[in-house]
Formats: C-alpha cells, structure tokens, sequence
C-alpha cells in the first residue's frame, strides 16, 4: 500500500447533485499503523459512495518520502487534502467522521447536517 | 545529580571566586549560546541535549534569541541548527535578523541551518477522527539528520494550538515530541507565548521542565527596558535574578548586573588626580581601581576635576573613557580648554573616548549595558562618568543607586579607577548625594561655594578617601588658565577666609611682616650704633690711659734719676766727712761700687 496510487473503480453512482469535476485527493499517512489502515479504508469507502468514479485518491507514505511532509505542509498524521476542485482543503484524522468529511467535500448539501 | 548539585553549592558557597569557573565533571554539560552574558548568567549555557523553553509576550525578542542560539551555534560552535517556524516564513526570518548581520540564507546553503516554515491555518484544516502529529516529526527529523543538526528551534510551537482543535491531543504530542527531541540529543529552544498567570498560554512549562526562560519587559517613565530571567534550570547553578539585555546590531546582549561578590582585587598604585596638591592631599594620588565622588554644587568645578583626571590619565599613556550626560564633547573640550586641559589632542591621538547621550534616550539598565559594553570594547583602566546625577531623569533614587552599584562593582571587578561627579542642589545637605551612593566610594571629594563677604569661592574638601592618611584641611580651589589649583585657605576668628578675604588677609599678613622686618632692622642698627659708641668710648679711655700711664712713666723715670742722684750725693759726702760704714770700714769708692 505504501507509495502505491490506490485507484478505486466506481461501482455506483454518487448521490450528488449536478457536480461533475473530478476530485483529486491526497491521503498522507504516517506508516502502517491501525489508524493508518482505519483512514485509508475509511476515505476508500466515502469516496466510493459518494464520489463514485469522480476521483483520483493517491495514498502517500510519508515515511517513505519524508520529504514531501514539508512540501504538502503536513504535520499531522493521517491528513487528507482535497487539492481539487478548489477550495484546497485538509482533512486530519482516521477519517472516521464521515459526515465532516462530505461536509468539507462539498458532497452533503449543509441543511442536512 | 541531586547529589553533585548539593556538593557544587556548597562549594559554590564557599568560595564566590569559583563560579565563574569551568563546569566541573558532575555537572550538567552545556551548549553554549554564544549570547553575550547569557552563558555567564547560566554557567555555560542551555542545557546540551535537552529542550529549553523560551517565553514571553509579543516583541519581546524570543524569535531572535532563537536565530541568534542556531547562528552562533553554526558560526561559532560549529553546531548544525534547524529552525521549525510556525509564524514566520523562511523569507521573512532571513529579512528580519539580516539587519543584525546574519545571513540566514549563506548558512543554508552551507548547510549549516535548515529553516521549516510550518503553515497551520485553522480554517484550512477539518478534523475528522484521531490524528497525531507524525507529520511533524518526520519534518523534523529529516532535517536533523540531514545536516547533522545539534540545535532545534521551535518558534513558536503554541501555534498549532490554534490550528488543531482537539487539544488534549497536542498536548500527548508536545510531551511525546520533546521527549524524542531528547532522545535525539539535540539542544532545543521551545519558544512559548506568555499566558494569563502562567509562564505560556498553552502550560509549554510543564513539558519542558529542564531550563525555562522568560522574557518580559517593563516601562518605567515611558522608557521601555527589555528583561530576562531564568525561571528554573534543572541541574544546574544559574543566576535568579532579573536581567536587562539589549538587542542592538550586533544582536542580544545579557547583562549580569548583580554583584558578582566582594572579591575584587586591590591595587596599592596610585594614580594622579591631575592637580598635584591634591596628590599631596591624598599623599600620592588615588588609589588604582578606586572609585572617586567629586560632588558639588552647581559651577563648583566637578568637571574641571574630572577633567583633570582624564587628562592625567592619558599623560600616563592610558586610555580614558570619558562618559558624559550633560555635555557634549566639544563643548566639553572648549571648556577644559579654557582652564589650560587640552582634551582634544588626546582624543586625536586616541587615548581618550568620549560617549556623550542624553539619559532620557535609554533606560537606566540600558545606559549601564552600554557602558559595559563601551568598557568591554575599549579597556580604559580610566573612567569618568560626568554628572551621575543625571540618571536621575530616567529613574528614582533607588533605581540609579543600584545601576550604580552594579557600575562600581563592575568597575572595580575589572580594577577600572573611576570619577564619578554628583551635582549637589543648593538645598540639599552638602554631605550627602543626592543618589546616595557615598558608601560605596573610596575616596569622596567635596566641591563647595564658601560663601563671605559677598562672594563665592569655593572650597574643597577631602572628606574621605579609604585607606590612605589623607589632609583633613580644607583648601581653596582655584581655576585658573593654569588648571585648578589649591591654595591654603585662611582660618580667622570669622572662620574660612577665601577669596579675596583670603586676598585681605595675605596683604595684612605681608604688611604685618614689612613691619616686622623693619622692628629687626631698626633694632640690628640700634646696636650697630651702641656698638660703635662704646668702641669709640673704649678707644678713648684706652687713649687717655695711655697718655696718663706715658706720663706716670715719665715721672717715676725722674724721680728714680733724682734718687740715684741723692745716693751718689750722699755717698761723695760721706766719704768727704770720711765716715765710716757699719762694719767700721772706710766708705770707699771702691767699697760702694762692691755694695
């Protein structure tokens, strides 16, 4: 799984309206620890959900490319960031809570919440 | 480690003349800061391989004591340093502290130093379940260990508390990241904001426990002094007390102001005052490294004396540090001018400074910083600080008596002789300073106004010099074109005559020795002539004498003739009647002749 491109194939439409721009996302995580494999089962199942085929998901280990950790801005482990569409945003934690995540992802209309 | 604490301070203890020196075995090993006074207030610096916390609030100088611990220890001390900043970036860093000569981007590439610009943006960042801060581990050490950094900054890490949430979080990861910075055997600088009663807003001081330092400052009549004080070093001796420091071009300086204890050396040359009936006074001038109070009051001629000093200083061919409040060097130059003191060629030729600022520019902690720092780069063995009384303007009584204090110990550590002037106001009591530092001088030189028969002239008066038989006798004081002078003063039943009662007098007194030299003279003759008188009178007796003895002679002459003439008479007659002697004999001629 580390350093590897992890492409989820889409399986079932998503529940969003209109929206149609690909989403690029970059899970960094910190070695293979539990909450390492939480995170990337946990954002793998959210975006097959509610993304479908509309991503592209990249894990990074950033034990393996230390370097990128000052690059990306990353200091906590695991973060996620939505580098696209705009706006950039950063998601840290095991993503558990999926509710903030399609919050944040602009994928849950906010009267629902 | 207790142990060998307890042991180094009774030693300390016992003996103030070892703390300055080398750690012993025992004690903690130190990285120095290179910070002037820091090392010295901390015994050698922070504590090597352990995190130290820097707080206080903001523009205090935490940043920049910071950079200035990695510069120095990649220039100096030959230590790798890397920067994690979480406020400023690498570009904004680099322009802040370039204009304190540091050349950030020069030890980069050296790679002397790695700058890690941390971006924490709150609303960037969604928590969605558990996180810890491995990001920020991996960051750092990546770049420990690819330049083999020895020294960590961390400036300011309390900002992540405002870019992550879950605080109960941060805090296992600050605890588990100094922990490791430890295992990693780096010297670490944690810098923290100040917080509402406590050392940091976030409570840094409860995970960094080794060495905390906390910077503050304080505005006293407007004028702003920056302090720091090291709140607690674990293991090691380290100075309690407040400290002023400076950030100036040449980056912070720390001063030690706090007596460094009793034990200067003392010196038993002389040096001159520059007015050689003082020396007189003082039976050879002061004593070397003593601290001199010329005190006054207004026009009395402290500065003149003060001068002098100087002056005399460079004639010996040492340097003089002349430090003056009130004027400016070339007004003072005109004025020593002017009574014959040519203060100009010495500071031509090098052997005198002079450091003229207002008081009110600074505070007091930074005139006293600045005077160490002038001494420390000039080395005078003389100083004169010209009036002390105008600190006064930029502190109370109490505050300048300490500054002073910790001047004269300085001065006195470094064997430093030193003339301070004090102006007296006309109110005060003459014997007293108005700072109330005459305990602390050696040798306290009264400049006064006698006031008489309508006039001012002033007096001086040595009224103590330590060590040394001193004259007790007031003299005048006198500026001349020549310099100052002291003249004898003249004690009369209406006491102290000076000026030109002193003038009066002297005339009397020459009068009086006219007078009294005309009596001698007038008396020397009358002897001559009694002298002569019975000479003559001797002369004449002895004439008539003679005249009356030559006479007697004569006479005596005659009648001894007429005597012979009776007897040869007789004698014819005798022998014409044919008489005839007692032996019944005829008197013959032949007879008498035989008889």
């Amino acid at each position: 799984m580390s350093n590897s491109k992890v492409r989820v194939e889409k399986e079932y439409g998503a529940d969003v309206d209109g929206a149609d721009d690909t989403y690029v996302l970059r899970l960094y995580i910190a070695g293979t620890t539990p909450r390492s494999t939480r995170a990337v089962m946990n954002i793998k199942e959210i975006c097959e959900k509610a993304l479908a085929s509309r991503y592209d998901l990249e894990v990074i280990d950033i034990y393996q490319q230390p370097s990128l950790a000052k690059d990306c801005q990353i200091i906590a482990a695991p973060t996620l960031i939505k580098e696209l569409p705009p706006p950039l945003r950063k998601f840290i934690g095991d993503m558990s809570n999926t509710e903030k995540i399609l919050l944040g992802l602009d994928l849950k209309p906010k009267e629902h919440v | 480690m207790k142990r060998a604490f307890k042991k180094l301070t009774k030693r300390q203890l016992g003996n103030g003349a070892s703390r300055s020196r080398a750690p012993r075995h025992e004690q903690l090993e130190k990285a120095p800061t290179g910070i002037q006074g820091l090392d010295e207030i901390t015994f050698g610096g922070l504590p090597k391989g352990r995190p130290t916390l820097i707080c206080g609030s903001a523009g205090f100088g935490k940043t920049l004591m910071g950079v200035e611990f990695l510069v120095r220890g990649a220039m100096e001390y030959g230590e790798p340093g890397v920067l994690m900043a979480f406020e400023e970036t690498e570009a904004e860093l680099a322009k802040n502290v370039a204009s304190l000569g540091y050349d950030l981007y020069d030890l980069i590439e050296k790679k002397k130093l790695i700058i890690d610009y941390v971006h924490v943006e709150r609303s960037e960042i969604e928590e969605a379940g558990e996180y810890d801060l491995e990001g920020l581990f991996i960051r750092l050490g990546l770049a420990i260990d690819s330049i083999g950094a020895k020294r960590v900054v961390l400036d300011t890490i309390e900002a992540i508390f405002s870019g992550f949430p879950n605080a109960n979080i941060l805090r296992a990861e600050l605890r588990r990241l100094f922990r490791w910075l430890k295992t990693k055997g780096v010297t670490a600088v944690i810098t923290g904001e100040r917080g509402e009663g406590a050392l940091t807003r976030h409570g840094l001081e409860e995970y960094v426990s080794d060495c905390v330092i906390l910077l503050d400052h304080r505005v006293n009549d407007q004028m702003s002094t920056r302090r720091l004080r090291v709140v607690k070093y674990r293991g090691s001796l380290h100075g309690t007390n407040e400290y002023p420091f400076l950030i100036d071009e040449e980056g912070i300086s720390v001063l030690p102001v706090t007596s460094l204890g009793l034990d200067h050396k003392i010196s038993f040359e002389r040096v001159s005052s520059g007015v050689q009936r003082l020396d007189a006074m003082l039976g050879g001038g002061y004593y070397r490294g003593s601290t001199i109070l010329v005190s006054g009051t207004a026009g009395t001629g402290k500065s003149s004396m003060a001068g002098h000093f100087a002056e005399a200083a460079c004639r010996a061919g040492e340097r003089c540090l002349y430090v003056a409040s009130e004027e400016s060097p070339d007004q003072i130059m005109r004025n020593m001018h002017s009574i014959g003191i040519d203060l100009a060629g010495w500071v031509k030729k090098g052997l005198l400074k002079f450091d003229a600022e207002r008081p009110n520019i600074y505070g007091l902690e930074m005139h006293l910083l600045r005077i160490h720092k002038l001494i420390s780069q000039y080395q005078p063995p003389a100083v004169v600080l010209d009036p002390i009384t105008n600190y006064l303007a930029v502190g109370d009584q109490l505050e300048v008596k300490s500054m002073l204090i910790r001047l004269i110990d300085f001065l006195k550590s470094k064997g430093i002789t030193a003339v301070f002037t004090s102006l007296t106001h006309g109110g005060d009591a003459m014997e007293g300073t108005v700072i109330g530092v005459s305990s602390l001088i050696d040798t306290w030189l009264l400049l006064r106004d006698i006031e008489s028969n309508g006039e001012r002239n002033r007096g001086l008066y040595v009224i103590k010099s330590r060590g040394m038989a001193h004259s007790n006798q007031i003299r005048e004081f006198l500026l001349t074109s020549k310099g100052a002078q002291l003249l004898d003063v003249y004690l009369g039943a209406e006491g102290v005559l000076t000026g030109s009662a002193r003038v009066a007098q002297e005339a009397k007194e020459t009068a009086a020795a006219i007078l009294r030299q005309q009596e001698i003279e007038r008396r020397q003759r009358e002897l001559d002539r009694k002298r002569a008188a019975l000479d003559a009178q001797i002369a004449a007796l002895r004439a008539s004498y003679e005249v009356e003895s030559q006479e007697l002679e004569m006479g005596l002459a005659e009648e001894r003739l007429r005597e012979e003439k009776l007897a040869a008479d007789r004698l014819d007659m005798a022998r014409i009647r044919r008489a005839d002697d007692e032996n019944g004999r005829w008197k013959s001629k032949n007879n008498r002749k035989q008889s």
